[in-house]
């Protein structure tokens, strides 16, 4: 991009500011696109699940009622509630969208096509996503409403708290791929990480769950307890841009969880130079994101919602904890058998015959690798086998008292000298 | 290259606002203005608006934040070591072990103290 606008004729400092504002244009376009096209998915989706047809009426299949939802939001009329703090107010929704969309700076499309390839990646999408907890602070605290605060209150609570085990399970493809760089990430993924390490997927997955607020976390929303939550002053375009941030978030955790655990843009053919390649890269990983987003709108529209005590103690009790131990497991075991990728290259060189070919189609370092992987997996697999003997006591322990509970139990009685055990003549029909 | 990397991050920053700043701006030139003094008061379940917005709330959401921050503190801790895990020995490792023991005494001790209890 840079070199064809230099051959133009152009300034060198010109076309690269040129080429990366178009970047930036191209990646954010991309992400509110899909906003559009993704909310008829979600809504087509929920539809189907509870039996009903979804939206059906605006155009075909009901395409464009994404379209009909937007022009309905741009002619509200937009109230700002008296006594709010205007300047809070209003920022909390550029916030909230501009946080999510932020992200998509260091999301790898495909070898070649990122829009910035950081070294921190890992770390800065992490730090950039939490300007969306702000953001909801802000609007809480702004909307001069005690819904409002008491909701944004609930709302940090959860997701600050489900940061920890989120970040503690993004360590382990770091840990494994030496690097926080995204693209790195990928490049060194030769076996998905969900192979490797199927317990720290699992625990990005459920955290990231609770980061976005989806059911069966969605206490953001709680529409039957806290009236809307933290958003419930806003109307108009500002609510409309706080659905589209929640919406973006969910599909980009979804893009997160299959760069970091399911390979990223990798696939047959996505490492052929050139266009043909990053096209195909690119639509291996949109697949790999749409199934991900498949299991989060299945688990949406399936799973009742969990009280909030239950919600933090789940976290710190046992996400947290686990996250922790599956972190040392891993840097345990996989220092027990370092992937030998020079030795392996050399017997690779060396191998002739059928040998040879098996070098040749899985590629040296992915064979360097199967040794840790294999190590690492079945640790998880003892390690998920011994959690779950643990929760297992747990839930036995619970079952007893709840039954002495039961025993104990009395039913009120007004006067203690006629318990109610006795009964009661009637006085007749 | 990896100046050139931050200068995009740089523009996005930039940008990244206007993208949603755009349709409000647009809601606000094509919306009705028609505000009422009942409008404008704060939603309550319908009623009239009674007392302040800043309630009491839970303590509990304190200390959530305080532990949030020790173990916030320590991931930050532990990004470093996991980037350079593959060239570290042993000893790093069992440096790392002990660090997060640490840090899982202070788990421990909230937890039998009961501050993740939701009391």
């Amino acid at each position: 991009m840079i070199e064809f606008l230099v051959n133009q004729g152009w300034d060198k400092d010109v076309a690269t500011g040129v080429a990366l504002l178009l970047g930036v244009v191209a990646v954010s376009t991309f992400g509110l696109l899909w906003i559009i096209l993704g909310i008829w998915v979600e809504r087509k989706f929920a539809g189907r699940v509870q039996d009903r047809l979804g939206p059906n009426r605006t155009g075909p299949y009901g395409l464009f009622q994404t379209f009909a939802d937007l022009g309905k939001l741009l002619t509200k009329e937009d109230i700002t509630p008296q006594g709010a703090d205007k300047v809070i107010y209003n920022m909390a929704p550029l916030i909230s969208v501009g946080a999510v969309l932020l992200i998509w700076a260091v999301v790898p499309f495909s070898k070649e096509w990122i829009g910035s390839d950081l070294n921190v990646g890992a770390l800065y999408f992490t730090a950039v996503g939490s300007f969306g907890t702000l953001a909801i602070l802000l609007a809480g605290w702004g909307s001069n409403n005690k819904y409002a605060l008491l909701g944004a209150f609930r709302v940090i609570a959860q997701l600050v708290s489900y940061e920890v085990p989120m970040v503690l399970s993004i360590l382990v493809p770091v840990l494994l791929s030496g690097s926080m760089s995204m693209q790195e990430i990928v490049n060194k993924q030769n076996i998905w990480y969900i192979f490797v390490s199927p317990i720290a997927a699992l625990l990005f997955f459920i955290s990231s769950l609770a980061e976005v607020g989806r059911s069966p976390f969605d206490l953001i929303e709680a529409e039957s307890e806290i009236v809307a939550g933290f958003n419930i002053e806003y109307s108009g375009m500002k609510f409309g841009m706080f659905y589209a941030a929640e919406f973006l978030h969910a599909f980009t955790i979804c893009v997160l969880a299959s760069i970091l655990f399911l390979g990223g843009w990798r696939g047959i053919g996505a490492e052929i130079p050139g266009v043909a390649g990053s096209l195909l890269g690119f639509v291996w990983l949109f697949t790999k994101t749409l199934g991900v987003y498949f299991l989060l709108m299945l688990i949406r529209n399936t799973v009742p919602r969990i009280r909030i005590d239950q919600m933090m103690a789940f976290n710190w009790k046992f996400l947290v904890p686990l996250s922790l131990v599956n972190l040392l497991v891993v840097a345990f075991v996989g220092k027990i058998l370092q992937p030998d990728y020079v030795g392996v290259t050399a017997a690779a060189t060396a191998s002739s015959g059928l040998l040879s070919l098996v070098y040749q189609l899985l590629g040296p370092n992915l064979i360097a690798e199967i040794p840790r992987a294999v190590v690492i997996f079945i640790a998880s697999v003892i390690l998920w086998w011994l959690v779950s003997m643990v929760m297992q006591r747990y839930a036995i322990f619970e079952h007893l008292k709840a039954q002495t509970l039961v025993k104990e139990y009395k039913p009120y009685s007004p006067s203690p000298e006629q318990p109610t055990s006795a009964p009661v003549p009637s006085a007749g029909r | 290259m990896q100046v050139n990397e931050w200068i995009f991050i740089g523009i996005f920053f930039a940008i990244a606002w206007i993208f949603p700043a755009a349709p409000i701006i647009m809601a606000q030139l094509l919306r009705p203005k028609r505000s009422t003094v009942a409008k404008m008061e704060t939603y309550e379940c319908g009623i009239e608006t009674s007392g302040d917005a800043w309630v009491q709330f839970k303590v509990q959401y304190y200390l959530y934040a305080l532990i949030f921050l020790i173990f916030d503190i320590e991931t930050i801790f532990l990004f470093p070591w996991a980037v350079a895990y593959n060239q570290l020995g042993l000893f790093a490792l069992f440096e790392m072990v002990i660090f997060i023991l640490l840090l899982a005494v202070a788990l421990v001790y909230a937890w039998r103290k009961g501050a993740l209890e939701w009391a």
